[in-house]
């Protein structure tokens, strides 16, 4: 343990804290810009510079190693004027578009300068000249508005082993971006949007689909049908002031009626569906000598990732749709039939937790009911903002419902939100097919939490020992890959592109860390509890779905509507 | 690099280069760590850094091209433009910049239309910065390869540049 002074205040710390762990300890606030915990200390920004007896120069708090008897000031005058001209510095060279930016009222910077108190922009430097991406269907960069953090570089290289970006030139020519000047949508990016999570501002951010979405609501030829991941209800609450882990999902569903959506469906129906067809993918491949591990093919970042670093282990992926690919799909086959509606009037509109399902409606092979199964894929983020610009009061609102039958499930499907929660779910599934027996615990604790890379061995009567492994965030999964290629015997295996799963995906709100994911998906477990039905097989739409059109899972409609192939990419093109 | 030599002769075609390349980097396969040096031993041998070796080193040491092109960028010993046949090197050491070197650049950018660091479009000639060659008593001072031009009047500059064929 260390001993040391802050702001006359005794503070004691482990060994190799740093100040600014040290003053969070004692509840002693130090602004910060380029820091972000869990993620880097780096101390670029300068900004949460402190004074440290006996050391000429201000010090950066957050590299800077708290030892015995330190005496630390964090809010002198000298220390203000600094760190107050630190931000004036970014300002000076930061296009001040607040009042048309994405970021406007939740941006690190905007916070930082009224927290500072800074009433006039001093120095009016030579603005760079950035550039702005938008070709990718999923990321939007704006090269003006980057503070230089360097946040997006580090997720996309440490955590998801990804490197799409990089600090390219240096001095006032340092940009973030890809090599060559390239956009994003033209290198191997997964287009997860970690970066657009952690970026503090707002230089990367998702490409917005609202304004086309509004367009479809107020055209009266049109059937606009709404779905919603599990991970939004998880979430979506926090953009209106609820607590992290508020679990929103009747007043989610009110919303959508209010905003004028014609039907609203759940994706969660689609992940009941999505357990009964991968289930039996799994049975046939264990039975018939497949493939083994059958990896979940859900997430669409992840799938991205796979074709471009890992082609050839794309046998390995389940064939399965991500589930709002096949929600979109029998919206505009199956529900459009049942109800009399002509499909070339209906408009699907999917709320994800998620930037690279964007991408993934946009791929070629998503028409199969004959049209583009999901029109428009929004964030979560971009929903609150739909609420707020039709001046909805969310937090008044009473729960609502949604519209059978593609809206009813089980809380296996909810639980899809949470990283472990597809591997849990297709257990408690497979397990009853399998044996005939009732699964009484159906808590799979040991594929549940934050760990990198989580392992289990089920036994099922009739399979034997089944092994099952989890990984999220795509360095872990990486290393899964990595252990496969090396020999690792498994037989399934669950990979969501994002750390957390969905409930922190690249489309949730900001901002995130590992304590917002532990309580987003303690959310999800408890709808999950709250459920009567917790086992897909028992949800009585997905029985008669089977029953009034698709007939057998892994049958010749499943695989027309359910299931689809992949692209193997480059790691330099495409 | 700043008065460092470099061999500008293009005595073998790229092509010839590569199984050289490969020699490298099969030496730090697989080790991050040792991406500057790899890219120095590049460019000793290409003269420069084209995409394609960029894209076999990231490869090779399991790094992202978009970090190899950062690194790349960000050390001004680094160059992706292939050196001309005739290297032009003007000082802007202290002596030679307070007597006109400055001018001398602007003059020779004018001419060829080429930026510091750049490169004609027909590799005729290439144009860098060094600081001090040592010729302090007649700066300013230029080199065209080896031959060392002193007091360089910008007036001048045009006819002496076009002798190099
Ligand atoms: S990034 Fe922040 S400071 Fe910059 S324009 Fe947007 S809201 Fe304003
Ligand atoms: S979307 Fe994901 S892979 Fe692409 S640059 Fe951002 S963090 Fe990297
Ligand atoms: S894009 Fe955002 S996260 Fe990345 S360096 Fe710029 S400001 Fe930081
Ligand atoms: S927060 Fe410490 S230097 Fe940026
Ligand atoms: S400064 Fe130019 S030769 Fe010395």
């Amino acid at each position: 343990m260390i001993n040391l002074t802050i702001n006359g205040q005794k503070v004691q710390v482990e060994d190799g804290a740093t100040i600014l762990e040290a003053a969070q300890k004692a509840d002693i606030h130090i602004p910060t810009l380029c820091y972000l915990a869990e993620v880097q200390a780096i101390g670029a920004c300068r900004v949460c510079l402190v004074e440290i007896e006996g050391n000429r120069n201000l010090q950066a708090s957050c590299v800077f190693p708290a030892s015995e008897g330190l005496v630390v000031h964090t809010n002198n005058d000298r220390v203000r004027k600094a760190r107050k001209f630190a931000v004036e510095m970014l300002i000076s060279n930061h296009p001040m578009e607040c009042l048309a930016c994405a970021r406007n009222l939740n941006c690190e910077l905007q916070s930082l300068a009224e927290e500072l108190g800074i009433r006039e922009v001093r120095f009016i430097g030579e603005q760079s000249e950035g550039r702005i991406d938008d070709l990718s269907p999923s990321i939007r960069r704006n090269q003006n508005k980057c503070i230089l953090c360097r946040r997006c570089v580090t997720v996309c290289k440490e955590i998801q082993g990804v490197s799409a970006i990089f600090t390219q030139g240096r001095g006032f020519e340092t940009r973030v971006e890809p090599a060559f000047d390239a956009s994003l949508n033209d290198v191997a990016c997964a287009m997860c949007g970690q970066c657009s999570v952690v970026c503090p501002v707002g230089a990367i951010t998702e490409k917005e689909n609202i304004e086309e979405v509004w367009e479809a609501l107020a055209d009266p030829t049109k059937i606009v049908a709404i779905q919603d991941a599990p991970a939004v209800r998880a979430a979506l609450g926090e953009e209106f002031g609820f607590a992290p882990g508020a679990l929103v999902t009747g007043k989610m569903l009110a919303a959508a009626r209010k905003l004028g959506f014609d039907l609203v469906f759940d994706t969660n129906f689609a992940a009941d569906l999505t357990i009964i067809e991968e289930g039996n993918e799994l049975l046939k491949r264990v039975k018939e000598g497949g493939v083994l591990p059958l990896i979940t093919s859900c997430s669409p970042g992840w799938i991205k990732f796979i074709e471009h670093f890992y082609p050839e282990m794309l046998p390995h992926l389940s064939t399965c749709k991500s589930p709002h690919q096949m929600l979109g799909a029998l919206t505009k086959t199956y529900y459009a039939q049942k109800a009399g509606i002509d499909p070339k009037d209906m408009v699907v509109v999917s709320v994800m937790p998620c930037t690279a399902k964007k991408f993934e409606c946009n791929r070629p092979e998503m028409n199969d009911s004959g049209y583009k199964d999901v029109d428009y894929v929004l964030t979560t983020r971009e929903l609150a903002k739909m609420i707020k610009q039709a001046g909805i009061d969310f937090a008044s609102l009473e729960n609502g419902s949604y519209d059978d039958p593609l809206g009813e499930y089980t809380g296996a499907a909810t639980i899809f939100g949470a990283t472990g929660g597809v591997m849990e779910a297709a257990l408690r599934t497979v397990y009853e097919v399998v044996t005939g027996k009732t699964l009484d615990n159906v808590e799979f604790t040991a594929v549940r939490g934050l760990q990198g890379i989580k392992e289990a061995t089920i036994p099922v009567e009739g399979i034997g020992d089944v092994k099952v492994a989890v990984a999220h965030g795509l360095g872990n999964a990486r290393k899964l890959l990595e252990s496969i290629k090396a020999g690792a015997q498994y037989h399934f295996i669950e990979i969501m592109a994002c750390p957390g799963g969905c409930v922190s995906g690249g489309g949730q709100p900001i901002p995130v860390n590992n304590e917002i994911r532990r309580l987003r998906a303690e959310a999800l477990y408890q709808e999950d509890r709250d459920l009567g039905l917790r086992k897909s097989h028992q949800n009585p739409s997905i029985t008669k779905i089977y029953e009034e059109f698709l007939d057998t899972p892994l049958g010749e409609k499943s695989h027309h509507l359910l299931h689809t192939r992949y692209t193997a990419r480059g790691v330099y093109k495409d | 690099m700043d008065g460092e030599h470099q061999c500008l002769c293009a005595q073998k075609s790229e092509e010839e280069l590569y199984p050289e390349l490969d020699k490298i980097i099969d030496e730090h396969r697989g080790k991050p760590e040792d991406l500057i040096m790899v890219l120095h031993k590049a460019q000793n041998l290409f003269g420069y850094l084209p995409r394609k070796v960029q894209e076999k080193v990231a490869l090779g040491l399991n790094v992202s091209l978009n970090e190899v092109y950062g690194v790349i960028t960000f050390y001004a010993f680094f160059t992706t433009v292939p050196k001309g046949r005739h290297s032009i090197r003007v000082c802007l050491g202290t002596a030679c910049y307070v007597r006109g070197g400055q001018g001398v650049i602007e003059k020779i950018k004018k001419d060829l239309g080429i930026k510091v660091g750049g490169t004609t479009e027909d590799r005729r000639y290439s144009l860098d910065v060094v600081r001090c060659i040592g010729a302090c008593g007649l700066a300013p001072a230029m080199l065209i390869n080896d031959d060392v031009y002193a007091r360089a009047k910008p007036a001048k500059l045009t006819e002496i540049v076009e002798k190099y064929e």
